[in-house]
């Protein structure tokens, strides 16, 4: 049970069995870096890349809400953006395309001990750009069940979103979360459970972002996406593991009537 | 109770270790080595080290008093350990003469509050709503702190304060404390005033030359407690962390950082920024000589950041 969980997210990266090129060394000498990489990759080249920004706290200070930002805006033809942490029982956090979108993600993730946590960028190349740093984190971010669940009112508020966008520079910068558990299926008696897909479309209903989610994701997801075109409203539709679908619409205006009524 | 347990791991230290250490094992071969400081008459101050907590300091960073009175001597705060706790308890000996009869802790914290171990339970004090905060938090503090302390915490376990600690005049020993019960830095907040000398310890309700934690924090309720401190007649002050404060100037810094903390978060959740800028918000000049700032700002975007979307950001969908 709890291996399907962990081997199962990263199945869907298993592209080609071939192995192409030898692994460069870890710059951050992680013992997992060579069984994640050649699942991750699979025999792509890659590089690691200082231009790829990951952005960790000094502390992970509630091992269950560890806020990441990755920056890759300094590279050009950005197709997919992964972010893992090496020793989470469940390593992918998220798998980002950035369809019509800058090539940037926060979001906030849970961590089960410290732990590299690392974002592959892949460009149109095929080329992996990997970057990424340890953070320090008490256990149990994983295999603790989630406040709502201890509250007991995750299904009161489930799915229940906000948000808002901020028109900058001919793009809009979209913040939005979700309630939802995000469980992990590493607590006794509660089975994994959580969003798994999320797409952001336009007026025209043109797809611009498409992310897939794994139940390392904080409880209450939430994440910060910038996409192209400045015309709203921006729909932004989630689906979780039970079926469940989630839609939210963003008006352009959203983020400025907030600043406005400080 | 699990969650519970869980969740405060990390987030209800006032400190926490910003890089692990390899070999932790290996380093550890000291003890502590606490040294009092005599500050006005029949008062000493032991202070703890102005940084997070870390295996580099075992965790003693809060500051401790001795009080010598007719019937031993008050110690308030004990620590973050078995060791430590015992090690004042000698330290005291030593200086004021007469053995600790009587242990206060200003909060829950367990860089303050777990040096109990080394006492009799009879004889430390607490507000209630330090021990119920206690009961609920204190197995997730001891393991926290056993995971960055190691060695440093051996035997340490929880004590339960078993006095009830409340608002007004104390006389022990034939020396008068002033107990003032208040909020804001925690949901209990024990300040002691030594009638005799006017020191006013006033526990994390005041932090000096160094960065105020918030893992518990209500602002409103700390600056509504700061409010008070600043009428509560008095000849020194000593902070929770920071040094000696002889002209109120801990209680202006601490306001003015929770202030501004307030203010900047607020601005920060309807302007758009995540959590990591946040973070990295310009700390203004004027915080320079505050130690650890950068690192108790990001603590104290994750304590509140979750909690002003949820607050601020409209529904959307539905």
């Amino acid at each position: 049970m709890q291996l399907s969980r962990i081997i199962l997210p990263m199945l869907a990266f298993a592209a080609t069995p071939a192995w192409a090129a030898p692994l460069p060394a870890d710059p951050l000498g992680s013992p997992m870096w060579d069984y994640h990489a050649s699942r991750i990759f699979e025999g792509a080249t890659l590089v690691f890349d200082d231009r790829v920004k990951v952005i960790l706290p000094v502390i992970a200070e509630d091992q269950h809400v560890v806020p990441v930002t990755v920056d890759a805006r300094a590279l050009q033809g950005v197709q997919r953006i992964i972010l893992f942490a090496d020793l989470n029982p469940i390593p992918v956090a998220i798998d980002y395309r950035p369809l019509q979108a800058a090539p940037f993600v926060a979001t906030r993730i849970k961590l089960d001990q410290r732990t590299p946590v690392r974002a592959a960028v892949l460009l149109a190349d095929g080329v992996w750009h990997v970057a990424g740093g340890w953070i320090d984190a008490a256990g149990g971010g994983c295999s603790a069940p989630p406040a709502s669940r201890v509250r007991g009112d995750w299904a009161d508020h489930l799915g229940e979103m906000r948000g808002a966008g901020w028109v900058d520079k001919g793009g809009m910068r979209l913040r939005f979360g979700f309630r939802h558990p995000m469980d992990t299926g590493l607590v006794e008696s509660i089975p994994a459970y959580n969003i798994e897909e999320l797409a952001v479309t336009d007026a025209t209903g043109a797809t611009l972002a498409k992310m897939t989610i794994y139940g390392s994701v904080a409880e209450d997801p939430a994440f910060t996406l910038e996409v192209q075109g400045a015309d709203g409203p921006m729909t932004v539709a989630a689906r979780d593991t039970s079926g469940l679908e989630f839609k939210g619409s963003i008006a352009a205006s959203s983020g400025q009537k907030l600043v406005a009524a400080q | 109770m699990n969650l519970n347990r869980r969740s405060v791991l990390t987030a209800a230290l006032a400190g926490g270790v910003l890089v692990s250490k390899v070999g932790r094992t290996e380093a550890f071969a000291r003890g502590y080595d606490p040294q009092a400081e005599a500050i006005a008459d029949g008062v000493w101050l032991v202070r703890g080290k102005d940084e997070p907590i870390a295996f580099d300091n075992g965790g003693a960073i809060a500051n401790s008093v001795f009080i010598a009175t007719d019937a031993g001597t008050v110690l308030i705060d004990p620590g973050p350990s078995l060791a430590y706790g015992k090690a004042l308890s000698a330290l005291a000996q030593r200086v004021t003469g007469a053995a600790v009869a009587r242990v206060y802790i200003t909060h829950l914290h367990p860089d303050h509050s777990f040096g109990a171990a080394a006492f009799d339970p009879a004889i430390a004090h607490a507000l209630p709503a330090t021990r119920h905060d206690l009961v609920n938090d204190g197995d997730g503090f001891s393991d926290a702190l056993y995971r960055m302390l190691a060695d440093w915490m051996s035997g340490t376990a929880v004590v339960l304060p078993q006095g009830d600690a409340a608002e007004g005049n104390v006389t022990f020993g034939g020396r008068t404390l002033r107990l003032f019960a208040m909020n804001g830095h925690s949901n209990g907040d024990l300040a002691i005033l030594d009638q005799k000398t006017g020191t006013l310890i006033a526990g994390d309700l005041l932090f000096h030359d160094r960065a105020p934690a918030t893992p518990h924090a209500d602002i409103d309720g700390w600056l509504a407690a700061l409010d008070r401190i600043e009428g509560i007649s008095h000849r020194l002050l000593i902070p929770g962390h920071g040094p000696l404060d002889r002209n109120g100037t801990s209680i202006a810094q601490t306001r003015d950082w929770l202030t501004w903390l307030r203010a900047s978060l607020r601005n920060a959740v309807p302007t758009g920024k995540d959590m990591s800028e946040a973070g990295a918000m310009t700390i203004p000049d004027r915080f320079a000589g505050l130690k650890v700032a950068r690192y108790e700002l990001q603590r104290s975007v994750s304590h509140f950041y979750p909690g002003l979307e949820a607050e601020l950001l409209p529904e959307i969908g539905r």
